[in-house]
This record gives C-alpha cells, sequence and structure tokens, in this order.
C-alpha cells in the first residue's frame, strides 16, 4: 500500500469504534498508515486501544466522546470535528431482542435511534463537508437483515433497511462529486452482539475478517458488498421470494 | 464445551470465557469459585483446563508502550509472540527466549516458563522479564517484580497459572541486526558424538540436536544437531543488501483432517525418521528465523497428525552427573518399542531459573512425542520410573499424565510453592485439571 493511499484515506473516523468490527477496522486501517479518530461513548475504555494502536503501528489515533443516543451528544461532537475525514464509516449497531422491542417503545426507539437515526445524521453531516472539500469515502456497515423484514428481528432490520436506502440514495447523489460511498452488509459475525447465539461456521465471519474485506472494498471502489461474500447467495433468494411464501417462514 | 490443550489429550468439557479487556476478565474472576486461564491453547496436556472456568486471554492483546532504546515492552498476557515478532522484528528486536512455536501467549510463556535453544546461555523467558500485573483470588491487583511481591513474582514463573491470572507483563526484547540466522548443522552417528557435538556448540547462541529416537545399536542417539547465531548485517546475501527485515511472507498451510490412526506406525514413522535424517546439509547455511525457531509452524494444526485420539509429549530434563545413562535407557527403551515420534528433541540446558516449579535445570532435556494409547501409557509410565531414579523431572507444560509422586521427586521447591499458594490462595481457586491430577 503506498504512503498516497495513506494519505488519502486519513483521518479514518469510526464512528461506534468499541464494537468488534470498529477495532478490527482501527487495526485494518492503521496498519495502511492512517490517522485514526475513534468515535464512541466513554472514550476512556478505548484508552488501551489506542496505546496499542499507536505503539504497533506508529500511527497518531485519538478518541472522541459520541453518544448516538443524546441528540446534544451528537451536535457536540459534530462542533469539535475541526478536521474533514478521509474516511468515515459508521459500524454503530443495536439488535435488541426482537420480542422485547415489541413492547417496550423505549428499547425500540434506542433499536431505530442507533442503526438508523444517528448513523443517518452523523454521516449526512461529514458528507456535505466531504462535498465541500471534492474527496472522500463513506462507508456504512448495514446488515443481511435489512434485505428483507424477518419476525425473528424486523425491528433492527427495518432500521438497518432504512440505512442501506440512505447510503444507496447517497451514493447517487455524491457519484458527481467523486465521493465514494460503500455500503456493506454482513451476515454473521461472532462480536459481542452475537455472543451467545449458536451460529453456523461457515456463514460466520470473523471482525478482523469483515475489516479486511471492507478495507479491500474501500480500495477497490466498491458500492456493495456482503461479508462473508457468500451472504449475496442466500440474500437473493429471500429477496426475491413472494411475501405470501416469505411471510409463512418462520426464521 | 469439549476443550483439549495441544495434544488433543484429554479432551474435556469446559465452561469457556473470552474477556473482551482486563474490566471484563476482572468480572469473569469475581463471579467464579475456581477457574484458570487459558492463553493460546499451546500447552499440551490438561494445564490450561478448568471445567467450572476457562478464561481465554487471547482478546486481551494490547502493546501498552514500547521504548526503542532499551528493548522494554509491556502488553497484556494475550498477547502472542507471533504478533511481538511481526511489530518488533521489522525495528530490529526479537523475543529473548522463544519456544518452537511463536503462537504462544507471552501469559502462558510465563506462566510455563519457557525455554528455548538458547537456554544454555539466556535463561528462561523468565529471567528476561521486568515485572507482570497479577490478579489474585481475593480480587485484587498486584505488581509483582524483584523488588515487589518477590515471592508471588518467582512463584508465577513456571507456576502455571496457579498464583493468579496474569494481566499484563513488562520484559526485555533482544536487538537483532536482521531476521535471518546463521546456522550449522552437523550429523552425528552416535550419541556420544552428539553429546560432545552439543557440548562444542554451548558457545552458540542457540543450540539443539534433533535425535533419531528409532535408531538402535551402535546408531542409538544418533541425530542432527543445529547451531544458530542471529545474522549480522555482513551476512545478509547480496540479493538481500538495504533489506535487513524481509517483509517474509508468514503464510503457513493447514493440515486439515486428522489422518486415520493406522496411517501411523513404525514403519511409517521410520521411513520420515530416515527421510529427516538423511535431509540435513551438513555446514553452514543462511535460514529465514522461522525455519530456524519454527520449523513446525509452518504447518498449522500438525498435531492433528496424531488422529483423533490425540498426543502427549514425553519431556523431562536430567542432572549432567546422570544424563548419559539415563538418555541411553531411555533411547533404548524408546527405539526397542518403535513408537516414538517423528520427532525427538536434545537440549543442553543451562542453570535453573528463579520459579520454585520452573523446569530447566543444568543437564540434558530431552523431548519426544507420542500418539495417547494405552501401549504407549505403560511405555512412558516405564519412562517415568528411569527419569526419577535418575533425579530428573517432567516439564509441567507438556504434561497430561504424570502423578503426584513423580512431581514431588523432582520439584524439590514444591513446598516453597505451596506455602506461597497458601498466602495468596488458601482456597486454591486457582485451579486445572492438572493440578487436581497432580494434587498441586
Amino acid at each position: 500500500m503506498s504512503g498516497v493511499m495513506a494519505a488519502d484515506m486519513s483521518p479514518v473516523l469510526i464512528v461506534g469504534a468499541t464494537s468488534d468490527i470498529g477495532l478490527a477496522l482501527a487495526h485494518e486501517y492503521a496498519k495502511r498508515g492512517a490517522a485514526l479518530i475513534l468515535a464512541a461513548r466513554q472514550p476512556d475504555r478505548l484508552q488501551a486501544d489506542l496505546l496499542d494502536l499507536q505503539t504497533r503501528y506508529g500511527v497518531s489515533a485519538r478518541s472522541v466522546d459520541l453518544d448516538l443516543l443524546d441528540p446534544d451528544s451528537r451536535t457536540r461532537f459534530l462542533d469539535g470535528l475541526t478536521v474533514v475525514p478521509g474516511t468515515v464509516i459508521s459500524v454503530a449497531g443495536l439488535l435488541g431482542e426482537q420480542e422485547r422491542s415489541q413492547g417496550d417503545a423505549a428499547l425500540a426507539e434506542a433499536v431505530m435511534t442507533t442503526n438508523y437515526v444517528a448513523p443517518v445524521l452523523i454521516l449526512s453531516a461529514v458528507a456535505n463537508r466531504m462535498q465541500e472539500k471534492g474527496a472522500g469515502t463513506i462507508i456504512g456497515v448495514s446488515s443481511v437483515a435489512g434485505d428483507r423484514g424477518r419476525a425473528s428481528n424486523y425491528l433492527y432490520g427495518s432500521a438497518k433497511a432504512g440505512f442501506s436506502a440512505f447510503l444507496s440514495g447517497l451514493r447517487a447523489r455524491m457519484r458527481a462529486h467523486g465521493i465514494h460511498v460503500l455500503t456493506v452488509k454482513p451476515g454473521f459475525v461472532d462480536t459481542r452482539m452475537t455472543s451467545g447465539m449458536k451460529l453456523p461456521p461457515v456463514l460466520t465471519a470473523s471482525p478482523a475478517q469483515v475489516a479486511r474485506e471492507i478495507v479491500r472494498a474501500h480500495l477497490g471502489r466498491r458500492s456493495v458488498i456482503y461479508t462473508l461474500g457468500r451472504w449475496r447467495w442466500i440474500m437473493l433468494p429471500i429477496r426475491l421470494l413472494p411475501e405470501p411464501l416469505f411471510m409463512r417462514l418462520k426464521f | 464445551m469439549m476443550l483439549s490443550g495441544w495434544g488433543n489429550y484429554p479432551r474435556v468439557d469446559c465452561t469457556v470465557t473470552r474477556p473482551r479487556d482486563v474490566a471484563e476478565l476482572m468480572g469473569a474472576i469475581g463471579r467464579n469459585p475456581t477457574l484458570i486461564a487459558r492463553g493460546a491453547g499451546r500447552s499440551y496436556g490438561d494445564a490450561a483446563l478448568n471445567r467450572a472456568a476457562t478464561l481465554v486471554t487471547t482478546r486481551l492483546n494490547r502493546i501498552a508502550a514500547f521504548d526503542p532504546a532499551s528493548g522494554v515492552v509491556s502488553c497484556e498476557a494475550g498477547t502472542t509472540l507471533d504478533e511481538l515478532i511481526e511489530v518488533f522484528l521489522p525495528r530490529g528486536w526479537f523475543p529473548w527466549v522463544t519456544p518452537g512455536t511463536r503462537f504462544v501467549t507471552v501469559g502462558g510463556a510465563i506462566a510455563s516458563d519457557v525455554h528455548g535453544k538458547n537456554h544454555h546461555l539466556d535463561g528462561t523467558f523468565g529471567r528476561h522479564l521486568l515485572s507482570i500485573d497479577l490478579a489474585l483470588a481475593d480480587g485484587s491487583v498486584v505488581r509483582c517484580s524483584d523488588n515487589e511481591n518477590p515471592d508471588l513474582f518467582a512463584a508465577t514463573q513456571g507456576g502455571m497459572g496457579l498464583t493468579g491470572v496474569i494481566l499484563r507483563a513488562t520484559f526485555r526484547l533482544r536487538p537483532v541486526e536482521t531476521d535471518l540466522v546463521v546456522q550449522h548443522t552437523t550429523r552425528t552417528r552416535d550419541l556420544a558424538q552428539t553429546f560432545s557435538a552439543l557440548e562444542d556448540a554451548s558457545d552458540a547462541t542457540y543450540s539443539v540436536a534433533w535425535i533419531d529416537c528409532l535408531a538402535r545399536g551402535a546408531n542409538l542417539g544418533r541425530g542432527v544437531v543445529y547451531r544458530g547465531e542471529h545474522a549480522a548485517l555482513g551476512d545478509l546475501p547480496p540479493a538481500r543488501e538495504g533489506r535487513a527485515y524481509e517483509d517474509a511472507p508468514r503464510r503457513s498451510r493447514t493440515l486439515p483432517l486428522s489422518p486415520p490412526s493406522f496411517a501411523l506406525n513404525r514403519y511409517s514413522m521410520g521411513a520420515l525418521n530416515a527421510a529427516y535424517y538423511g535431509r540435513a546439509k551438513a555446514g553452514r547455511n543462511l535460514v529465514s528465523y522461522q525455519t530456524f525457531f519454527y520449523p513446525l509452524d509452518a504447518l498449522l494444526h500438525w498435531n492433528r497428525i496424531y488422529g483423533r485420539q490425540g498426543f502427549v509429549q514425553h519431556q523431562c530434563v536430567l542432572p549432567l552427573v546422570s544424563c548419559d545413562e539415563a538418555l541411553r535407557e531411555l533411547l533404548t527403551m524408546i527405539a526397542a518399542r518403535g513408537t516414538g515420534s517423528f520427532l525427538a528433541v536434545l537440549k543442553l540446558c543451562g542453570e535453573a531459573a528463579r520459579g520454585p516449579l520452573s523446569f530447566p535445570m543444568r543437564g540434558y532435556t530431552l523431548a519426544l512425542d507420542f500418539q495417547a494409547n494405552a501401549g504407549n501409557f505403560s511405555l512412558l509410565t516405564e519412562l517415568d520410573e528411569v527419569v526419577a531414579a535418575h533425579g530428573g523431572r517432567f516439564y509441567l507444560a507438556k504434561d497430561a499424565r504424570g502423578g503426584a509422586r513423580l512431581l514431588r521427586d523432582g520439584y524439590p521447591r514444591l513446598e516453597e510453592f505451596s506455602r506461597t499458594r497458601d498466602r495468596y490462595d488458601p482456597r486454591r481457586r486457582f485451579r486445572s485439571v492438572q493440578s487436581e491430577r497432580l494434587g498441586l
């Protein structure tokens, strides 16, 4: 990887940096020499990771406070962001238990805000600044769950569906300005979000694997990727199945 | 889940937790009445297994600090030597002490007080250790070094995780000019020649012998003796000029499946041994650090070669006074049975370390693998008797089947270790399948 690439992608702003995929992405970009801005709630939790990233890769890395659920925190974060990042990535995600979300409006709202409202507002604000500058890459980590609403996780899925649609529209708008927008749809990933679930190993990626695929798609200027790639072929029939049939599937 | 050490024997159903950071690890220590820490799972037997709670530390792999002037590094205990080499070899630093695999964690290296091919000069991993942060049974975390809690510091080196959970460690790396090793290879015809070649090599930084343990009679103890030095800048071949540290491809192959157990018999093993002996090229060679230190790491999951039932490694060290007689006895028994492994490693060790349960002592250490089966277990029990009769001891990091008596006989400072645990963990919260088996 040439130094020019690192300069182009730098700094990399990661929203949701304490997540497993977020940290894996921090390593993957730092390995290529990019400077990092890690946004998360209670950024002190990232202290050991910042030292690790600096020591391993000799890059500059800092953390900033961002509580996605708090509109004031989002405003403070955007006001405090004085540089235009070369890359912005939203890895924010909250699965929430579907059954609880159905009856608990506060949890439902937290799921919608974390997966849709907050990432959309933040990426939009950063996109506007990138447009002025005329350069940048915007990466949104959505989910295969956004490809179709399923009984078992449709609240989460609907927020991710909205996020995927947002990214698709943003890509069309930004195309003329030379700004690259990448939609990432992970299938199962072995993270805190899925801990305790029984996941089929052949369909389950590690956070590091997902991070590597994201960076590869970034460099290859891809529009939409599934991780693992085979999820594309799993989701294709699921997307195409007629609703009268689909609604009878219990999964 | 079913869990085992590197030898895939024994397999034990353990409740496994993988904390993401020190805070989560401390929570897990608080919640579980008994527990053991586990690193990369590269000890061979049952040392890193606890049915109730096995805490896997591999996600605690953050490097906290590095001083490029002194080569002192601080990191969390789950950091592997592989990661340290990846980060620091291109800057001119290598672990002072490394075992035969780079896939061990720092915590595991301390708990087993590992040694390498330079033990005769540089001692064990613990000799280069400056301090550790140790989580104790009472929930506190203490710094241990030569000046702070020196008893715990010593007992934890080779203490098999029974003194507490190592959270972080600070230790020295070794400056190297290149990533290559100048290797000298000598072939020997019998045990006497092997001994003398190893003794001749005692001024070399690294020395080790591979023994053809299936050779009998006049050929008993024949083998290949390797000496090594880190290559200096002047040793670089012309093609590598100006590139002291190559971004060497670190790709490894994986042995995907276990071959059927009948694939491994005295004929196939004998053929492998003979091929290895015949292939070793005598003389001076410039080799990569992977080839010199980690030949087996090139085949990930090589442990699967022993089939589903797994294998045990027998590693003992014998004091200098009796090693000639003892090794003849051991090698004769092993060759007669003919079920020994492709790899038998012989190494001359230096002075014993400060840990009461640290393995190496002045003398010869012999290591070889056996498929886990009843026939081999009876042979191993006979080998144990020979080791005990000659004042030797076995290596806890390899052990899966030794007995309490053998432990007492081999480790005269066992009492000191127990007293330290009485003081810091009177209820023996830190315990493993191994410690229970050995009455530790």
